[in-house]
């Protein structure tokens, strides 16, 4: 029987493997898909948790998350495509002009 | 008499209508027409004032009239505790004695103003109305000087006769010579006016008062001081030390003859007839405290004769005809106070009138001739101007008569009183009296020889009419000693330069182009108006003298019957001590008037001693001693007559005979190097030294402090650049250091950032969980 302890292990590993894209990649849009996966880590907790303790409310939530994310989705891919065509890279590491 | 104040204000107006106006726009004419007219106006007035007091009784021949108070009534502790009042009043008085200098100072002084209308004619317009400015702020000084009843209003005079004489002096003050003559003039006089300043205080704290009158009375009784020497003596000691400033005598007379750098009329008016006898006339009007003053009136007697001696002696060998005059100026006025020494204080006054006249006459006379030659004023360039100058000739003659002393010219009757007077009082004195008198009738006749007589020694001119040059005259070789008088008569050109070839009207001044030096066309007589002031004054040196024979030559001495009460104290309480305010006499003068009637006259050396060694000297001594004094004289012209006309060589082997004596006596016995190396050297040294110690302790006082200040500066500006700034750069380096670690943390790389998110929330996480 799924518990949901599986749902929370499932969704820490998920956070990991998001947690560790977002820091270890360098293509940018690999970071956002990375954080995709956070977020649905996130998700899996809400609903998990939504019927374990039968509250509807977590679902809710949850449906926020998801709208947020495609919003976010919408603007971050906007703000990469303007990089990119200043600078004809999406590699993280060349976005450094606000440094010391 | 009541407006005998009218005598001074009248040239005082004068003076300030040609100063404030007449300088811008007045004309020559009308400048000289104003002074002159206010001139005659304050004569008339004077004559009429005489003419009233003639009227009056012998004793009671004294007018005072204050006009307004000067300084009001101040209360003052004398000395000896009583109370005095110190106030001044705007007093004038008439006596014999001032009745007697007003008639010459507004007589000559009108004279001298006609003179002077045709004598400056040719200056320029604003400066004739100057001139005659300054001659009218004269005559107004010299008369206030004159009629003052108390010492402070004679005390301005006195300032102001010698301010004027200084502007006169300097009259051409282009001219390097005159500017220094005339500040020579002023600073010496002061010299005699501080002795002057110090007798005036000394009689306030002495008498309490300024008047003359109360003084007099005052003084009367007070015991004579044969033995020891009073308060009378210091005050009489110094107001002589005045009179020598005033009067040019030993050892302050270096000025006068330096003064003849001024123009003629000037001479003859301020340093011949008025201004210098300003002394004699000072003494004179405090003669009864003088003659309580025995020594010092031997002093008075030998400073002046000593001085008739010096100066007759350096006017023997003097080439400048003004300067001849000059020193005889001065030996007269030795002699006038000789007189005044010897207590014949009367025959001082007498020889002053008579003086006034013939000295005024022969300055005049000077000025005609040094008109006629173009400005040239070295005797050793003239010669033989009898022909072209007959009327100054003539003129000059009597002048030089009178004052040599030969009967019956003015001269010598007012001389001869002076030698007779010396003679009862003291042979020494007479002796060097009738040395000097001598050498006056000698340089005198030498000055007509040289200029009248002989052939012409000067320039050589064009004739009138001709532009090329056509030369009259033989060229005069220039003399050897000449260099010097050469540039001095280039130096005048402008003084007096006008030619012939112009007609000698009054109008003559119309073309001022024609007046250059190159226009001088040989000597000629003076116009009109300045040969009419000659006659009047030659009259007045033949017939001046007559108010003055002695008994001997069965005269009445009337001059000295007139004078004789302003030189005495009062004789009764009335008369004129009705004018004196009692307030003023110190207590006790006037309440013993009565046996001081008697006494006064027992106790007067000055008249009444004389009065009564005359008595020993019989007639027939008397007359010879007159027929020795005029023997004297005949023999001096006589001699000068030898050495100058018939044998002209004599006087230049006599000077080369005795060239050192010659010498000493061309430069003033060396009187102007000495005082040049001593008093005037000593005030610049002493300046220069105070001078070097303002440089040196002052200004390095000032400087030392503003050194310090610099030093101080200098490390106060040390701290603030090491400590202060140090330590405010010290902060700054620390954060930029600080900094420099710190910002490295701003990479700019967004996974950096998350890196340390996430490095922060474990640890904060951890520590949450750890310490819970």
């Amino acid at each position: 029987m799924i518990t949901p302890t599986h749902y929370m292990l499932l969704s820490a590993a998920l956070f990991i493997i998001g947690v560790t894209g977002v820091m270890v990649r360098r293509n940018i849009i690999i970071i956002f898909m990375s954080i995709e996966l956070i977020l649905n880590s996130v998700n899996i907790n809400l609903v998990a948790f939504s019927s374990q303790l039968q509250n509807q409310v977590g679902q809710v939530f949850a449906i926020f998350v998801i709208a947020v994310a495609a919003a976010e989705a919408a603007v971050g891919l906007g703000i990469i495509l303007a990089f990119y065509r200043n600078k004809e890279t999406i590699n993280i590491d060349e976005m450094n002009i606000m440094r010391w | 008499m009541r407006f005998i104040w009218l005598i001074p204000l009248l040239p005082g107006i004068g003076a300030a209508i040609n100063g404030l106006i007449g300088i811008r726009s007045f004309s020559r004419k009308a400048a000289g027409a104003l002074a002159t007219t206010l001139m005659v106006a304050a004569f008339g007035v004077a004559v009429t004032a005489f003419w009233q007091l003639l009227q009056l009784a012998p004793d009671a021949r004294a007018y005072d009239v204050t006009v307004a108070q000067w300084i009001p009534s101040i209360p003052l502790a004398m000395r000896g505790g009583a109370l005095g009042a110190f106030q001044v009043p705007w007093g004038f008085r008439l006596d014999p004695l001032s009745g007697m200098m007003l008639l010459i100072v507004t007589g000559i002084g009108t004279l001298i103003h006609v003179y002077s209308t045709a004598y400056m004619a040719d200056e320029p317009r604003g400066g004739v109305a100057r001139f005659f400015c300054y001659l009218n702020l004269f005559c107004f000084f010299m008369l206030m000087l004159v009629l003052g009843n108390n010492f402070l209003v004679m005390f301005v005079g006195w300032e102001g006769v010698g301010l004027c004489s200084y502007l006169l002096i300097g009259y051409w003050y282009e001219k390097k010579t005159a500017s220094d003559a005339g500040r020579k003039a002023f600073i010496t006089n002061r010299v005699g006016d501080w002795g002057f300043i110090l007798g005036v205080f000394l009689i306030f704290s002495t008498f309490g008062t300024f008047n003359f009158r109360a003084i007099q009375n005052a003084a009367a009784a007070m015991p004579i001081e044969t033995s020891h020497f009073g308060v009378l003596s210091f005050i009489c000691l110094f107001l002589f030390v005045g009179a020598t400033g005033k009067s040019a005598q030993i050892p302050l007379y270096v000025w006068l003859p330096d003064a003849m750098e001024g123009p003629t009329p000037v001479s003859a008016l301020i340093h011949a007839a008025t201004m210098v006898t300003a002394g004699v006339y000072m003494i004179g009007r405090n003669a009864v405290l003088f003659s309580r003053a025995p020594m010092v009136m031997e002093i008075v007697a030998i400073v002046g004769v000593l001085t008739a001696l010096m100066a007759a002696s350096i006017g023997l060998v003097q080439y400048d005809i003004k300067k001849v005059l000059a020193y005889s100026t001065v030996s007269q006025l030795g002699y006038m106070f000789t007189a005044m020494g010897v207590g014949a204080f009367s025959a001082g006054a007498f020889h002053l009138m008579t003086h006034a006249f013939f000295k005024a006459l022969l300055f005049l006379g000077s000025g005609s001739v040094i008109h006629a030659m173009g400005g040239e004023q070295d005797m050793r360039r003239m010669g033989g101007l009898k022909k072209y100058l007959p009327l100054t000739y003539a003129t000059m003659l009597i002048g030089t008569l009178a004052i040599a002393g030969i009967p019956p010219f003015a001269g010598f009757f007012s001389k001869d009183e002076i030698l007779f007077r010396a003679f009862l009082s003291n042979k020494a004195v007479w002796v060097i009296a009738v040395a000097a008198a001598m050498m006056t009738a000698f340089y005198m006749w030498r000055l007509v020889s040289m200029t009248f007589y002989g052939g012409y020694r000067g320039p050589a001119w064009q004739a009138a009419g001709h532009g090329a040059a056509a030369v009259a005259a033989a060229h005069g070789a220039p003399h050897p000693a000449d260099v010097h008088a050469h540039g001095q008569a280039q130096l005048r050109s402008h003084e007096v330069s006008h030619g012939p070839a112009e007609p000698h009207d009054d109008g003559h001044h119309a073309d001022d182009a024609g007046h250059g030096h190159g226009a001088w066309h040989g000597p000629h007589e003076s116009p009109r108006a300045m040969t009419m002031p000659l006659f009047v004054l030659a009259v007045g040196a033949i017939v001046a003298g007559f108010v003055g024979v002695p008994t001997a030559l069965y005269g009445n001495n009337a001059i000295e019957q007139f004078l004789e009460p302003s030189f005495t104290a009062e004789q009764a309480a009335g008369g004129a001590a009705r004018e004196v305010r009692p307030n003023d006499v110190v207590a006790g003068a006037p309440l013993e008037n009565g046996r001081q009637t008697g006494e006064t006259r027992a106790l007067e050396p000055a008249p009444g001693a004389a009065e009564e060694s005359g008595a020993r000297v019989s007639r027939a001594g008397e007359l010879g001693l007159m027929a020795f004094s005029v023997l004297i004289a005949a023999a001096g012209i006589l001699l000068a007559q030898k050495f100058y006309v018939t044998s002209p060589e004599i006087s230049d082997q006599l000077a080369e005979r005795f060239a050192g004596a010659h010498r000493v006596l061309s430069n003033k016995y060396y009187v102007d190097e000495l005082y040049n190396a001593t008093v005037i050297g000593g005030t610049f040294s002493s300046g220069r030294g105070l001078w070097a110690v303002d440089r040196n302790v002052v200004d390095g006082a000032v400087n030392g402090a503003g050194r310090l200040t610099m030093v101080g500066s200098w490390f106060s500006a040390l701290n603030d650049r090491t400590v202060v700034d140090g330590a405010v750069n010290l902060v700054g380096s620390i954060v930029r250091a600080g900094s420099e670690t710190f910002r490295r943390f701003q990479t700019g790389l967004v996974q950096n950032y998350a890196l340390l998110m996430l490095f922060g929330i474990f640890a904060f996480v951890s520590i949450y969980l750890f310490l819970r």
